[in-house]
């Protein structure tokens, strides 16, 4: 059995390229399969931090039934009726981006927060002088500590959230005399109903930050497990090569007395000592990815639904495991047609052996027929399904569908090219290249997915980023935006822009619940620049003058989408509902959002501040106007924004969204390129036999490798060609449906041929180079090595 | 003379030194003759068919083929004489496998430029390949696939025919059935022949034998 296993293993010394293709297609999927786990681990641990922040995973709350604050003087009449109750007030701190939460640590339910206010030290510290902010320490570190109690760091608190004293908070969020909630201590609470207004409210079960990234996360799942798909395809061909090239020494084995048990036994041990060191090779590797990548992940989330999540990796034993066990997995799913070979190798060599790349026309046929079926359900599930589900398996049907049908889609193009070609060695190039397809065909499906996927996420982040920019010169209509420190400096601030300016808009927004989430409501204006600007998707006659007249309100594309509204319905607000008058499109922003008169709005949250100002004026004036405000009120940095600036400020956020999704598209390609290469210098060393006779008649090898490089070429243009509309339709998907079900927003889709072309021209460029080796080696290869295709061939 | 080997010297390098294949062989063979080539396994015999057809070079003497010396020819001279001078009948056939009989029938002819349908046919049907035209070559047997293969060589009228054992995969009738249909066809077009073989036999059966042992001519 030892000398079996040397002899197999000596395979691999003898080749050690083939032996670095192998060790690197397994670890290049293993990188990237286990690095984007890395990151949805690490991502849902940062979501269970945060809901674990305050027990609401575990501890009951009372709520006021509107949504809105509890009166404090409520909290302090159900403490003495014997309620045992913990205040909580909880708001953003929008100038630190931070969401800052007030307990009290004197009434706090046991086990509520993990930081540490167990001794009387402690509890003396935070409740000090000023007060303290525990924090995360990689929050405290990106923090501007002005205005803000003394810094702590808890490592248990999660990002972008602060924790402090109550009163300090109710100072800070400007809610004196008012909570948000109260949590109820464990255990027995009077027999007594709730004061009116107030309602109790079951522990969540989950949180609602992981629901909303579930979509996302699926999303970087789906990547990881393409580009390890295209992965395996490497490894494949890397694995069937070398059965190819051990048969004779495996039949010899047999000859010599290993059984075929025994045989399949060393095969896989073999095997899986390989999967073993490329998979730590590549948790290593992934490790790398993930850490790489991870700060983009987090302002993605962040971008995209508001969740903070933590931008260091930790390392975790069912993380690097599960990679090893991919890793094993893999190898023996790219190995599984070449073992199925091995266990029916016949004894003794047949006349005329198959050649390791001609699989039959028949099982290219089943293929394709499975390939169409696929479709035909992906069609199916588009039609009729709903919801991210229908979404994600309407697209996996689709890309595995089109991927079965390509084979025999080149197949078909090839024969036809046959048919329709004139002189001989163009007839030859055709059948030749119509011969190869089987043996290439894992390399371009896989080229087939990457192509696609780079054009459908392209399409998607492209159309994406044309709305949005047309979406922001439309929001962002005002060519100044001013805030004021307080409302006494508020109101000098308008009086001396009226002269000054077109017109002062005063932007309002109040927190609010909307249908149970948090949400906003905003007070505009009636004016031109709304009334010419804002980007309305459906909306009653006479809109404007509806809201102005304060007959309803406007509710954000998101809002309208999840709660499945229609035009004329009504929104619960604090002060009654209001009926739908218009849509308008919102992107980017994760929460739902009401916008109506700002009479109405100050009606109903009257403690709204009236700070901040949209100035209109002649855009040529707006830099000299900006600085006269900042000389006249001494105003801070950041306080007079002009529209440039918050327009660059947005796409930089945009830009930073989709990096992640960039760099996947990037890597998945390189990987097919590297797939491509692989089955390339496969194949380069079976065709000899095809290639030695014609070279025999007359064809010079250089002008074979001419014909090579072409051959190469050709398949990937026709690989182009149909990941072309693959991938406008993988667009399409993302945009009309995935998205639709992910985020709540429709985006149109635009097609951008320049960008196609410029991904075209990479994919050819990726097939010629990943050709090159194979052919400058046809180019220059010794006469002796062709003439022993005449010698001793087979 | 269509063929001349003058002092011809070829040596590999092997793992246990140089190996001598051919050592000063002198050869000559005219237009319209044939010759057979004998001798044991390892005597030299397929190296010197492959210099003739100048798939290889010597590393001593000459080699001239319809007046071209293939020893100082660069590639595509060489590549130029075997697709219109030379044709190859190999032991193994060789046929292309991406292409049907008629496809590889007609391939060396009109790589040469000298595809004749009409002698094409008329080879496919002596050949015995007339109703064979639209498989592929691994739906024949061996025998059929050497007759395809003959038939590619004489399709491009070579002025001349090297073959490599062409009959020693193929069983004693068949193998005879075949030179028969070769030595006939050669003889009507007027190539040369230079044809590689073990059997004794076979080999009276052309016009001349020359048999080499050790790399040389004995």
């Amino acid at each position: 059995m030892r000398a079996g296993l040397s002899a197999l293993l000596s395979h691999w010394l003898r080749h050690p390229v083939q032996l670095a293709i192998l060790m690197l297609g397994l670890a290049l999927a293993t990188a990237l399969w286990s690095g984007v786990q890395a990151i949805n681990a690490e991502a849902r641990a940062s979501y269970d931090r945060a809901a674990a922040v305050l027990g609401q995973n575990r501890i009951e709350r009372i709520v006021s039934q509107d949504g809105g604050p509890v009166a404090q003087d409520l909290y302090v009449a159900l403490r003495r009726d014997g309620w045992k109750v913990s205040p909580v007030v909880e708001g953003r701190l929008p100038a630190k981006d931070l969401r800052l939460l007030g307990i009290d640590p004197l009434t706090l339910p046991a086990g509520a927060t993990s930081v540490p206010l167990r001794s009387g030290a402690d509890l003396a510290d935070f409740l000090s002088g000023g007060g303290r902010l525990y924090l995360n320490p990689e929050t405290a570190a990106g923090l501007r500590p002005d205005g803000l109690p003394a810094l702590r760091t808890d490592p248990g608190l999660p990002p972008g959230t602060g924790l402090t004293d109550i009163g300090v908070a109710q100072r800070l969020l400007g809610m004196e005399g008012r909570l948000s909630y109260l949590l109820v201590s464990p255990g027995a609470q009077p027999d007594r109903p709730l004061p009116q207004g107030l309602v109790r409210r079951a522990p969540d079960d989950g949180t609602d930050i992981a629901r909303l990234t579930d979509s996302f996360h699926l999303n970087l799942t789906a990547f990881g497990f393409l580009a390890f798909a295209v992965g395996l395809f490497i490894v494949n061909s890397a694995i069937g090569l070398a059965f190819e090239q051990r048969r004779a020494m495996l039949r010899t084995l047999r000859a010599l007395g290993l059984s075929a048990r025994e045989m399949m036994g060393l095969v896989l041990l073999e095997l899986l000592v390989l999967a073993l060191a490329a998979g730590m090779i590549g948790i290593g590797l992934g490790y790398l990815v993930a850490a790489a990548l991870l700060p983009d992940v987090a302002a993605t989330l962040r971008g995209l639904y508001g969740a903070e999540v933590t931008g260091t990796l930790s390392l975790r034993p069912g993380w690097w495991l599960a990679g090893l066990g991919m890793a094993m997995a893999g190898t023996l799913l790219a190995a599984g047609q070449s073992l199925w070979r091995l266990w029916h190798l016949p004894l003794l060599a047949p006349a005329q052996p198959r050649a390791w790349a001609r699989a039959s026309a028949r099982s290219l046929w089943r293929q394709g027929v499975a390939g169409a079926a696929l479709l035909g359900l992906s069609a199916g599930l588009l039609a009729f399904g709903t919801g991210l589900p229908a979404g994600f398996g309407g697209l996996a049907a689709l890309l595995v569908g089109a991927a079965l049908c390509l084979p025999l889609g080149l197949i078909l193009v090839t024969g036809l090219g046959g048919r329709m070609a004139r002189g001989v060695l163009v007839q030859w190039f055709w059948a030749d290249t119509r011969q190869q397809v089987p043996g290439l065909s894992l390399a371009l499906m896989a080229l087939l997915l990457a192509l696609a996927a780079n054009i459908g996420v392209g399409t998607m982040v492209s159309s994406f980023r044309q709305t949005f920019v047309g979406w922001l010169d439309q929001r962002l209509a005002s060519e100044l935006y001013v805030t004021a420190r307080s409302a006494d400096e508020a109101r000098r601030l308008e009086a001396w822009l009226a002269p000054r300016t077109d017109a002062v808009l005063p932007i309002l927004s109040a927190e609010t619940p909307l249908f149970g989430r948090p949400g906003e409501a905003y007070g505009i204006t009636d004016h031109p620049t709304y009334r010419d600007n804002w980007p309305l998707l459906t909306a009653l006659p006479d809109v404007w003058g509806r809201i102005a007249a304060g007959q309803g309100l406007m509710v954000n594309e998101q809002l309208y989408r999840a709660e499945a509204l229609a035009l004329g319905d009504a929104v619960d607000l604090p002060g009654g509902p209001l009926p739908v008058v218009g849509v308008y499109s919102d992107y980017g922003n994760p929460r739902p959002q009401v916008l109506m008169a700002p009479e109405g709005l100050m009606a109903r949250f009257p403690d709204t501040p009236r700070l901040r100002f949209g100035l209109r004026v002649d855009p040529d004036r707006a830099r000299a106007l900006a600085t006269a405000l900042g000389a006249e009120f001494g105003l801070p940095d950041g306080a007079v924004v002009d529209q440039a600036t918050l327009k660059a400020l947005s796409l930089q956020v945009f830009e930073q969204t989709f990096a992640v999704t960039a760099a996947l598209n990037v890597l998945t390609l390189g990987i097919a390129g590297l797939a491509m290469f692989a089955s390339l210098l496969t194949l380069s060393g079976l065709r000899l036999p095809q290639v030695a006779p014609v070279w025999a008649m007359g064809l010079t090898r250089p002008r074979l490798a001419l014909l090579d490089f072409a051959r190469t070429l050709l398949l990937a243009a026709l690989t182009l060609m149909a990941a072309l509309p693959l991938g406008l339709a993988l667009a399409w998907v993302l945009l009309a449906v995935v998205n639709v079900a992910a985020f709540g927003w429709r985006l149109p889709m635009e097609v951008f041929p320049g960008d196609l072309a410029r991904l075209g021209g990479i994919a050819l460029l990726a097939a010629g180079v990943a050709s090159l080796i194979p052919v400058l080696r046809l180019a220059r290869i010794a006469p002796a090595a062709l003439l022993r295709v005449f010698a001793n061939e087979r | 003379m269509l063929l001349t080997l003058t002092a011809v010297t070829k040596t590999y390098a092997t793992g246990e030194g140089p190996l001598t294949v051919l050592d000063g062989i002198d050869l000559a063979l005219q237009a319209g003759t044939s010759l057979a080539l004998t001798g044991e396994s390892g005597s030299g015999k397929s190296t010197l068919l492959h210099l003739a057809a100048g798939l290889d070079l010597a590393d001593a003497g000459r080699v001239e083929l319809a007046g071209v010396n293939l020893t100082t020819a660069g590639d595509p001279v060489r590549a130029g004489l075997r697709r219109g001078t030379v044709g190859m009948v190999f032991q193994q056939f060789n046929l292309i496998p991406s292409l049907d009989v008629a496809a590889n029938l007609a391939f060396q002819a009109r790589l040469a430029g000298r595809h004749d349908p009409a002698w094409t046919a008329q080879l496919a049907q002596v050949l015995g390949l007339s109703a064979l035209m639209g498989r592929y070559p691994e739906q024949l047997s061996g025998g059929q696939q050497q007759r395809v293969a003959i038939g590619r060589t004489l399709a491009a009228r070579p002025q001349l025919v090297l073959a490599d054992e062409p009959t020693g995969n193929l069983d004693e009738a068949t193998g005879d059935a075949v030179l028969d249909l070769m030595l006939r066809l050669v003889a009507e077009t007027g190539a040369a022949l230079l044809m590689v073989t073990h059997s004794p036999r076979l080999a009276g059966r052309l016009d001349r034998r020359v048999t080499l042992s050790a790399g040389r001519i004995t």
